[in-house]
């Protein structure tokens, strides 16, 4: 089933050509790198990332190219570069076109290091991604996927599903007739706030996650951080401006169990180095990708501030990553952290 | 700034008017609508049970809320459609034929009901002698005394300040069809915005009149005759909303500039509005969409023009706010005891308003197309970096220009919140509405353990609020609120850039200016004190949205 149009993917991180070959079993797909020698390198090898990429991956390194020839388009690069991207190929976007990206990370005006002894972010400051479509472009269908969906399985065409969310149904029919296949299952929702707050919020909890298992701590544990950590971005998830149902589907659950569980999960393996006695510069240079989860906890945190809303993990997480707290000294304030109640988010 | 003045007319030839076309080939329109309703009820399924559920909504209205303007053969009319209804059903092979014909029937009802009639003899008596007894009136009033009425001390247009790019308007009505959406704060509105559409060269604008207006026979006379169509708020049933739909929608087509008040009612809280009625407004996309099917490129575009009416004072400020903290913000039924239902009412009303003598401002928002982007002299639409804008690319799904039904839905709801965000931005802020915001913030900050009740039944001690701290409170605002003038946020009225204490006096004058005990007003040390806190609350209101911190 291959329709006229090719559908574009921006950016060639691992997760970006993932999903392009999953979208080249149904479509042609056009692959933006702004790196030249990684474009020119797909070109000549037919691979990336070490893996071979489908026929129908054409590598191209120009946006307003993806922009004339694509109608719809997957925007897949970290939150810190998000919106230099929609500058760049704004001029070239028009109401026709769809976007649906799949970036979870938010966008705030100051950066991790620029965050001490500010005023606290309100929301009024933090976009989602779709949120900096809408503002940087005149794209009006915009929606986002999320899911469980670890590159590397992705990669090896193994079973996933995942969720379009979006305000448009057209948006949503688009995303799933381009992205499901008998591997991939896609399911439709119309939270697209909630679905992209779960995907950026889920990552905090995987950083845990992985500093937990460095720790060689076991499954109750595990099990422990995974159903307070979904309390806890539930909550955070709410005061933003997501709904809870968001956070118990593919995106927030589903995501959360994916990545709080596997090695393959970048936000995990920085836990997990810090839990080895890592510097966190060390780790981040050692990484091809970005964690997003990383540019995530302090932008959280800050929120969290502003609202007065108890996001113990995230705030413990916050004082491991950036003030040298270490994390047994974290632990050890969650464990007697005086929160009883069990749910009372539903 | 400028004052409004007389002037021409865009369009000098009444007979090229849409409006006055639509008239002269008023039945020929109301089939068209009639036709379009149809079609589009049609969509929705089988008739049968739309016509069950107006049957009995119908009947639940004439046994419950009965007007004098309706007509006398309703009850015939529905129990015919009632019987011919059960017959229908037993006869099986034709009902949807024969429900059809029932259906055809009403539609054609209503359509003949909702269609307004335009008469240029009647408007060219309105025009000419509207302002006049305006300026009478306003003479009179402002001296308290019937003999000056003919004084020309007073004239309208000086009361009324309006701020915006006038020229545009009138360029872009000239090219495309004109959506005005303005605030609605009080019944005063409807006649300024009728003045000042007239000031301003515009033809008529399209209206949708209250039905529970025509029961006064001599608003009736007017109104019949300038072109308003009437809505019918008892009437909610699927056809009727389809079929005033499909009316606003085939006017906008044919070019007739409309005006909705897109908060639906006054403003009952005294804020800005919220939250928006979608209904009508999703209309307009309609139409835009059809325009462009009929016509491609060269298609007429619609144009938004938000409008902001600042005031000092609303009228109606005490039956509003109580409204508000009874319910629940529903709609009521019982505007048949609103004040605007007698002559004499009107006239007081207009004596009370022009004796009250104090601004009222007219803030026209900058043009946009129907998707939020602002629009050029020529009608081009822009993004905020300055790109062209093809509109009719918004209408267009896989490669296709087309209706796509929860697309639009959306794209209404997006325009709603644009228009939202543009009142803010476009608002006039008076010093009265400074003062109001601040004073009420002042007192829950003076006493935080109360809630919202508590804090209107505060007793009198604890209304005041010391000079010192009112002056510093206000002085910090406007630090606020003049960057944020400077952003673009917002737009402060000329008297607001004096000097505080200046500020403060002029406030205190004019806030509430009408009610029988002054909202705010100062005690013998001086100090602040607030006579009425629900009042206090209503105006207060006016600025909340801000997120200004006192």
């Amino acid at each position: 089933m291959k329709a006229q149009h090719p559908v574009g993917v921006i950016g060639s991180g691992s997760f970006g050509t993932a999903i392009a070959n999953v979208l080249s079993k149904n479509r042609d797909v056009l692959l933006y790198s702004r790196r030249k020698d990684v474009v020119e390198s797909i070109i000549e090898t037919g691979e990336h990332k070490g893996k071979k990429l489908s026929e129908n991956i054409t590598p191209i390194g120009n946006l307003e190219e993806i922009a004339k020839n694509c109608s719809l388009i997957f925007p897949i690069v970290p939150a810190a570069h998000f919106r230099e991207m929609m500058k760049e190929i704004s001029p070239f976007l028009k109401p026709y076109h769809i976007l649906i990206h799949g970036t979870k990370g938010l966008d705030s005006p100051r950066k991790n290091n620029e965050q001490e002894g500010r005023t606290p972010f309100s929301r009024e400051q933090v976009r989602t991604m779709s949120e900096v479509i809408l503002e940087e472009s005149v794209v009006n269908r915009v929606g986002c996927f999320s899911g469980p969906n670890l590159s590397r399985e992705l990669n090896d065409d193994q079973l996933a599903a995942t969720v379009v969310a979006s305000k448009f149904d057209e948006v949503i029919k688009e995303g799933q007739r381009a992205l499901a296949s008998n591997r991939f299952k896609v399911y439709g929702s119309y939270e697209l706030t909630g679905i992209e707050l779960a995907g950026a919020l889920k990552n905090v909890i995987a950083i845990a996650s992985g500093a937990l298992s460095g720790l060689g701590y076991g499954e109750n544990a595990k099990a422990m951080l995974l159903s307070r950590g979904l309390v806890e971005i539930t909550f955070l998830g709410k005061a933003l401006g997501g709904n809870t149902q968001a956070f118990l589907g593919l995106a927030g659950v589903g995501d959360l169990i994916a990545t709080c569980s596997s090695p393959l999960s970048r936000n995990f393996s920085v836990g997990f180095g810090l839990a080895k006695g890592k510097k966190l510069d060390e780790i981040l240079a050692g990484m091809n990708d970005i964690a997003e989860g990383v540019h995530t906890v302090p932008i959280i945190k800050s929120m969290a501030d502003f609202y007065s809303v108890r996001a113990p993990i995230t705030q413990t997480l916050h004082k491991i990553l950036f003030h040298n707290f270490s994390i047994e000294e974290g632990i050890s304030f969650l464990m007697n952290y005086p929160i009883t109640r069990d749910v009372d988010f539903l | 700034m400028s004052l409004i003045k007389k002037i021409d007319y865009v369009e000098p030839d009444l007979e090229k008017w849409p409006i006055v076309k639509l008239t002269h080939q008023r039945n020929e329109f109301i089939r068209e609508v009639a036709e379009d309703s149809i079609s589009r009820l049609a969509k929705t399924g089988s008739s049968h049970p739309i016509i069950e559920e107006a049957v009995y909504l119908e009947k639940i209205r004439l046994t419950e809320k009965p007007w004098k303007v309706d007509r006398a053969d309703e009850p015939v009319f529905w129990a015919n459609i009632r019987k011919r209804l059960i017959k229908n059903a037993s006869s099986k092979e034709k009902s949807a034929e024969l429900d059809k014909e029932i259906l055809e029937l009403i539609v054609s009802r209503y359509s003949n009901e909702i269609a307004g009639k335009f008469n240029i003899p009647t408007f060219n008596f309105a025009r000419k002698f509207v302002p006049i007894i305006f300026s009478r009136f306003l003479n009179a009033a402002s001296n308290r005394n019937w003999k000056r009425i003919f004084s020309q001390q007073h004239r309208l247009y000086d009361r009324l300040q309006t701020f915006g790019d006038s020229e545009q308007i009138r360029k872009l009505s000239k090219i495309g069809t004109v959506v005005l959406v303005p605030t609605h704060f009080s019944n005063m509105d409807p006649f300024l915005i009728g003045y000042a559409i007239d000031a301003l060269g515009l033809q008529p604008f399209l209206y949708g009149a209250g039905f529970n207006l025509y029961n006064n026979p001599l608003e009736a006379f007017f109104i019949n005759r300038l072109g308003a169509y009437k809505v019918d708020r008892r009437k909610k049933n699927q056809i009727y909303l389809e079929t005033l739909k499909s009316y606003s929608r085939q006017a906008i087509c044919h070019g007739c500039h409309s005006l909705f008040f897109p908060g639906g009612t006054r403003s009952r809280s005294g804020g800005l509005e919220s939250k928006l009625k979608l209904g009508l407004l999703g209309t307009a996309i309609d139409a835009q969409l059809l325009n462009f099917m009929k016509d491609g490129k060269d298609a007429k575009k619609i144009f938004v023009l938000p409008l902001v009416i600042s005031y000092h004072f609303v009228l109606e400020a005490s039956s509003l706010i109580e409204e508000q903290l009874k319910s629940s913000g529903r709609e009521k039924y019982y505007i048949e005891n609103d004040q605007f239902t007698s002559v004499y009412k009107i006239t007081r009303f207009l004596w009370d308003f022009f004796a009250r003598g104090s601004e009222i401002a007219l803030s026209l928002g900058k043009p946009m197309d129907l998707f939020g982007n602002y629009v050029d002299e020529e009608g081009r639409s822009f993004t905020k970096s300055g790109t062209e804008i093809d509109v009719r690319d918004y209408f267009i799904t896989n490669g296709e220009l087309k209706a796509v039904p929860q697309r639009d839905a959306e794209y209404t709801r997006i325009l709603g919140q644009k228009i939202i965000q543009s009142y803010f931005k476009w608002n006039i802020v008076f010093s009265s509405h400074l003062i109001a915001y601040t004073a009420f913030k002042l007192l829950k900050k003076n006493s935080p353990k109360l809630d919202l009740y508590g804090l209107l039944r505060i007793p009198e001690d604890f209304r005041v609020i010391p000079y010192h701290q009112f002056y510093s409170a206000i002085q910090q605002i406007m630090e606020t609120l003049l960057k944020m003038e400077g952003d673009g946020r917002l737009i402060l009225a000329p008297h607001l850039k004096k000097p505080i204490e200046e500020i403060i006096r002029h406030g205190l004058k004019n806030l509430g200016l009408y009610h029988t005990q002054k909202v705010l007003s100062t005690d013998k040390n001086g100090n602040i004190y607030c006579n009425d806190m629900k009042l206090l609350l209503f105006y207060s209101n006016r600025m909340e949205g801000y997120n200004l911190t006192v």
